[in-house]
């Protein structure tokens, strides 16, 4: 079997691309995909864990919660995703360095 | 089946939420005949149900856990009846303001029910899965009411920050809650708890992970201090709240603060009580820079919206300091999570009227700037009045509830020995007063020549006057509010293991 901390690196490099992206990119979709990543990174430790055998091997709340996140992550999507074509249509940019209009 | 009963103010806001939808896409009058008032009004007849179903379970005797992932205790619905009760004012006096502007009011009505849920969900959760879906919940929500006003560019920029801002927190958080089940095996707070207690009174054998718990706790602190717009992770919050519809603005700056503050209390209180000695220092640090950061930007406004936004992120880190000061081993009246629910209580009926004026304001003649306030004692003498008792309550003069907010917040942070976050917090709330006096300033002391009286709604003022009434209530006879407190903290301290 795959030692655990093999996944577990894996989710910290992931969730660390993710936090980059969210956080350097300046296009708001780009910014949406580094998110989905982190959310991705915290699923991998879940089911790793779950399978490593934290708790329970019968008790499957490490994969029930991936499960929700999966759907979460979804929803997350669809509403961000939303208010950026709202911005969109107003200013015709995604640009997050050119919303300016709230400042102070 | 016995357990339903139990959640009964979520289950009235989610079929309230249900309805308003149906009858959205069901019932068209016609165009132009729409009237959001009526939804606005079913709104608040299933916020008030789900509120006194809250109030009934005020004197509830023992924690009951409710489909073993809701803890429905005397501390929730305390927190429960503070959000409802803020929910509903808002809700009758943005009506119309929400109806002016938006010609989707079921969808806006059915939000608000939503958010609601969420919220109440999120106090009551004693599981990290349905604190974190709760908090999601909460956030989605949130960010379609800030960007509700699509062809408004101020209401959709508030939206989108909210999102970018709001969804990095929260994946943030997703991934300590990921560590700290490895670390335990289990996402019950209570499991949690039992398995660092055993960790730490077994010194010899620190078991594999548990190394990951600190890491985890940071982790998680940033998405819900996020939340609860502590610093430095509030700079959404002026942006936001400057930007979103002003009801909306109301509900994030008090009652979804307030539930933040519930998961946070929840959360250190009862999950990290091995921990205390390490997460009471790193939450003394983050109430320290949050009232600084909050205050020294707020001095600078001359937008009052925007300097209630960075008010009410210096309040955050007052109500923090309660949390630093909590005794999980002899729970005393002076107890910081006594100063903690007071204090939201206090805040929630002074902020919630703070913004209602300003939406009067911004009804009125259509600006949020200080200079609209001039000589609002000739133009309108009550809403003047008002605004004065909900400015002296957030600065802390006595005869308000603000004062007994900060007596017991900072009371507690000197109990427990926290002489030099006393100390700051004094230095702050001094601070505090120079921005707060100054729209009282603008209000009494400058003339404004074009005086015209303002025509402020009767829904309103109905609203502004019963926050008005349980500002200076706490205020003068704090003492009905502190039993229900005592009770809800003791109850909360007892079940730490």
């Amino acid at each position: 079997m795959v030692p655990l901390s093999w996944y577990l690196m894996l989710a910290a490099f992931l969730f660390s691309c993710g936090l980059y992206g969210a956080l350097a990119r300046r296009n708001a979709i780009a910014m949406l995909m580094g998110i989905e990543l982190m959310l991705n990174a915290a699923n991998i430790n879940l089911v790793a864990f779950w399978r490593h055998g934290v708790g329970p091997m019968e008790d499957l709340t490490g994969q029930v919660f991936a499960v929700f996140i999966i759907g979460l992550a979804a929803a997350e999507a669809a509403v961000g995703l939303a208010l950026i074509i709202a911005v969109y249509r107003e200013r015709r940019t995604i640009d997050v360095e050119e919303l300016d209009i709230l400042a102070g | 089946m016995g357990d339903l009963g139990f959640i009964a103010p979520e289950i009235i806001l989610l079929i309230g939420g249900l309805f308003v939808f149906c009858l959205d896409v069901a019932y068209d009058p016609g165009v132009g005949k729409k009237s959001g008032l009526s939804y606005m009004a079913l709104s608040a007849l299933f916020l008030s149900a789900a509120l006194i179903a809250a109030v009934l379970q005020l004197d509830i005797e023992e924690p009951h856990v409710a489909f073993s992932m809701m803890t429905v205790d005397r501390f929730g619905s305390f927190i429960k009846v503070t959000i409802f009760s803020g929910m509903i004012l808002t809700a009758i006096a943005g009506g119309r303001y929400i109806n002016r502007r938006s010609g989707n009011q079921g969808e806006f009505w059915t939000f608000f029910l939503m958010v609601s849920l969420a919220m109440s969900i999120a106090v009551s959760a004693n599981n990290l899965v349905l604190v974190y879906l709760a908090i999601e919940f909460l956030s989605i929500t949130s960010y379609m009411l800030a960007g509700f006003l699509r062809e408004n560019r101020r209401s959709n920029e508030a939206g989108l920050k909210y999102f970018l801002y709001g969804s990095i927190a929260s994946a943030v958080m997703l991934y300590g809650i990921s560590l700290l089940y490895g670390a335990t095996g289990s996402l019950y707070l209570n499991d949690i708890a039992a398995a660092f207690a055993e960790i730490i009174g077994d010194a010899q054998e620190i078991s594999g992970l548990a190394f990951a718990a600190l890491p985890a706790m940071l982790l998680i602190l940033a998405g819900l201090g996020f939340k609860a717009s502590l610093a430095p992770f509030y700079q959404w919050a002026p942006d936001t709240y400057d930007g979103s519809p002003t009801p909306v603005a109301t509900y994030l700056s008090t009652a979804s603060k307030a539930a933040a503050f519930a998961v946070l209390a929840r959360f250190f209180v009862v999950g990290m009580a091995s921990f205390e000695v390490n997460w009471a220092p790193v939450l003394a640090a983050f109430s320290i820079i949050t009232m600084t950061m909050g205050n020294l930007a707020a001095l600078r406004q001359n937008n009052v919206k925007r300097m209630l936004a960075y008010s009410s992120v210096a309040q955050a880190g007052y109500i923090l300091m309660g949390l630093v000061a909590v005794t999980s081993v002899s729970p005393s009246a002076m107890d910081g999570l006594n100063g903690v629910l007071l204090y939201l209580f206090a805040y929630l009926f002074t902020n919630v009227g703070a913004f209602l004026v300003v939406m009067a304001l911004e009804e009125a003649v259509n600006s949020t700037d200080i200079s609209a306030y001039q000589g609002l004692i000739k133009r309108a003498p009550w809403l003047a009045a008002m605004f004065t008792v909900f400015l002296l309550s957030l600065t802390g003069i006595p005869v308000t509830g603000g004062f007994f907010g900060k007596f017991y917040v900072f009371g507690a942070a000197i109990q427990r020995q926290y002489f030099w976050l006393a100390a700051i917090g004094m230095i702050n709330a001094g601070i505090a007063a120079f921005y707060y006096l100054r729209v009282i300033q603008a209000m009494f002391f400058t003339q404004d020549d074009e005086a015209e009286t303002l025509d402020v709604p009767m829904a309103l003022q109905t609203s502004l006057l019963i926050c008005t009434i349980a500002t200076i209530w706490v205020g003068v006879y704090p003492s009905a509010v502190l039993d229900w407190v005592s009770d809800a903290s003791v109850q909360l301290l007892t079940v730490v293991p």
